[in-house]
């Protein structure tokens, strides 16, 4: 099968916004080759009239009374972040400012 | 320094004022900090010396539950309010959660003294503990060797004897595959069975947290405090929890036990199927009728498993960002920021997994693997529950190997995945599962594993319960235990 080759790994690394080096990038495709090869077992299964299953479980809609409950403080939630500004997580720009008079 | 003894043994001790909780747990922070396997990221020694003074003054009002004052390890993806929880991830190194898992509010609730935390496979990313980015934890019966994993932290502090009990998370088989490579009791609960939680999320349909212990009586105790539903999890079944441990004591005579033909397959070492035919026939001999069933589709489950497991992790782990916790590594724009994020904190295994998973849901592949995963899933379900027609609980070996040597299998991904053909499948079906002691093989531990019909834990405590009175083999301890290793961190 070999489906995944080196430009299948940087395509698809990059819809996960992972860095990879060249180095990992030819390894990971050898190695998921083969693991991909294994996982083609499936296809001998027939499945014309299954339906799939997400969970197990036989729960849907699991709802509760929409009251309030205490949270965590602001405090708690940003002491982790890696960088902010005040009460805020800071990032680096996303949307670029227009340029004036345009 | 005596290992730490069971849940029953240390209620008595307590009770008899013979020990105190505080004492209990300065001689399991004293056992974890001389541990020698790499088993522990972090203890918590002021925490636990805390915990236990409070377990000490419940103890002497005379009303206190069976585990307070009990000592027990956490795996390092279970939050733990102000104790840092990193899933021996460097994208989490540091990570210090303001919340607890409801599953460690529980025990908080009962009184047990939590010790610290394990060490583990990268995010619950492996079966041998070798992708932890904090270096693999070695087995005590052989230094040479994996714990198994992804829990291996959490089993070695219970082989080693430094604590009563841990928990673990269960994905593919992460509790009972390093529960049977170190000869103690693993259990995997019904999925639905015990809140998530606070706890990591790995492979969200598949994941459930349960107990390692020494006994069957042990296992059934931590599993009556973790049972049951909890409002901050959907996925936890509005069900009541009957007394687990009322069963124990019935034996097996009468019972219906099947052997699936599809578990001693080719690749099961000669040692392991030698020592669970040997447990079958023990059965046998106590009563219980053993029947051959066919479970066809086993042979599907890793594939099943190798494409629903990484896809959901793969939704599961985009919350590593670099924005609002965990490691950032700056890029010149947002995107490179996640990137080299996300390349700088993720180990291979998590990169791996991240690309099978993003591979299988991207366009083009979707309906040709990740729906006929979903599938197949279906296929695997119904036909463990037509078997439940017939028989009481199923009896299977845990792993096809016993230990295998660090290094053995890290650059052959499909080999490591193979550890888990046995065990994947309950997961995949969502079915409880229990590993315990059934004997050595090379001087090495075997597990033999017991899996029954949804919630029906009691009847599988029940066999593992029959079988370990009639047998001993959990009495067993590492023969390696002064043998220690060359080097503990790689």
């Amino acid at each position: 099968m070999s489906e995944i080759d080196p430009g299948v790994v940087r395509y698809v690394a990059d819809l996960a916004r992972i860095a990879l080096t060249d180095e990992e990038v030819d390894r990971f495709a050898a190695q998921l080759s083969v693991v991909l090869d294994a996982v083609g077992k499936l296809r001998e299964v027939d499945t014309e009239h299954i339906s799939p299953t997400a969970s197990v479980l036989p729960l849907e809609n699991v709802l509760r009374e929409d009251e309030a409950r205490e949270g965590l403080t602001v405090e708690e939630a940003m002491r982790n972040a890696p960088a902010r500004d005040g009460d805020l997580f800071r990032v680096q720009t996303v949307i670029e400012e227009r340029p004036s008079g345009g | 320094m005596a290992e730490a003894g069971t849940i029953r043994e240390i209620a008595a001790a307590l009770r008899s004022r013979r020990t105190s909780a505080s004492e209990l747990a300065r001689a399991a922070i004293a056992r974890a900090k001389a541990d020698a396997y790499n088993a522990w990221l972090v203890v918590a020694e002021d925490h636990a010396l805390v915990q236990a003074r409070a377990a000490d003054e419940r103890i002497s009002t005379g009303d206190a539950p069976l585990l307070c004052g009990v000592p027990w390890a956490c795996k390092d993806i279970i939050g733990t309010k102000d104790v840092e929880t990193t899933a021996a991830s460097r994208i989490l190194d540091g990570y210090v959660p303001p919340y607890s898992a409801t599953v460690v509010e529980r025990l908080d609730g009962e009184g047990a003294v939590m010790v610290g935390k394990t060490n583990l496979d990268e995010f619950a990313m492996g079966s041998s503990n070798e992708n932890s980015a904090f270096g693999p934890v070695h087995n005590p019966w052989d230094p040479s060797r994996v714990p198994g994993g992804s829990s291996g932290g959490s089993a070695v502090s219970v082989a080693a004897g430094e604590v009563t009990f841990a928990l673990g998370t269960d994905t593919g088989g992460s509790i009972r595959q390093p529960g049977a490579l170190t000869g103690i009791v693993g259990m995997k609960p019904t999925y639905g069975r015990v809140s998530r939680y606070g706890v990591v999320a790995f492979a969200s349909s598949l994941d459930q947290v349960g107990p390692f212990t020494r006994t069957v009586e042990d296992c059934a105790i931590v599993c009556q405090a973790l049972f049951g539903q909890d409002p901050s999890d959907a996925t936890t079944m509005p069900l009541p929890v009957e007394d687990l441990r009322r069963d124990l004591d019935r034996g097996v005579k009468g019972m219906r036990l099947g052997v699936p033909k599809e578990y001693f397959i080719a690749g099961i070492e000669p040692g392991v199927e030698r020592a669970v035919r040997a447990a079958i026939r023990e059965l046998e001999s106590q009563g219980a009728a053993i029947e051959e069933v066919s479970l066809p589709s086993t042979d599907s489950a890793l594939g099943v498993y190798y494409i629903i497991q990484p896809a959901e992790a793969s939704a599961n782990l985009a919350r590593y960002d670099g924005v609002r916790f965990g490691l950032r590594v700056e890029g010149p724009d947002l995107v490179e920021t996640y990137k080299r994020t996300r390349g700088a904190g993720f180990g291979a295994e998590v990169k791996r997994r991240m690309i099978l998973g993003t591979y299988a849901l991207s366009t083009g592949y979707y309906d040709a693997y990740y729906v006929k995963a979903q599938k197949v899933r279906t296929v695997i379900k119904e036909e463990f529950e037509r078997v439940f027609g017939k028989v009481d609980a199923l009896v299977t070996p845990t792993s096809p190997t016993v230990a295998f040597g660090i290094g053995a299998k890290v650059n052959d991904p499909l080999q490591m995945y193979l550890n888990d053909v046995f065990t994947l499948p309950v997961n995949i079906a969502g079915l409880p599962g229990i590993s315990i002691p059934c004997g050595l093989s090379e001087g090495l531990p075997v597990g033999l594993q017991v899996i029954a019909p949804y919630y029906k834990e009691a009847t599988m405590f029940r066999v593992a319960a029959a079988y370990e009175r009639a047998t001993m083999h959990h009495t067993l301890r590492p023969t390696a235990r002064d043998s220690r290793p060359q080097e503990v961190r790689s």
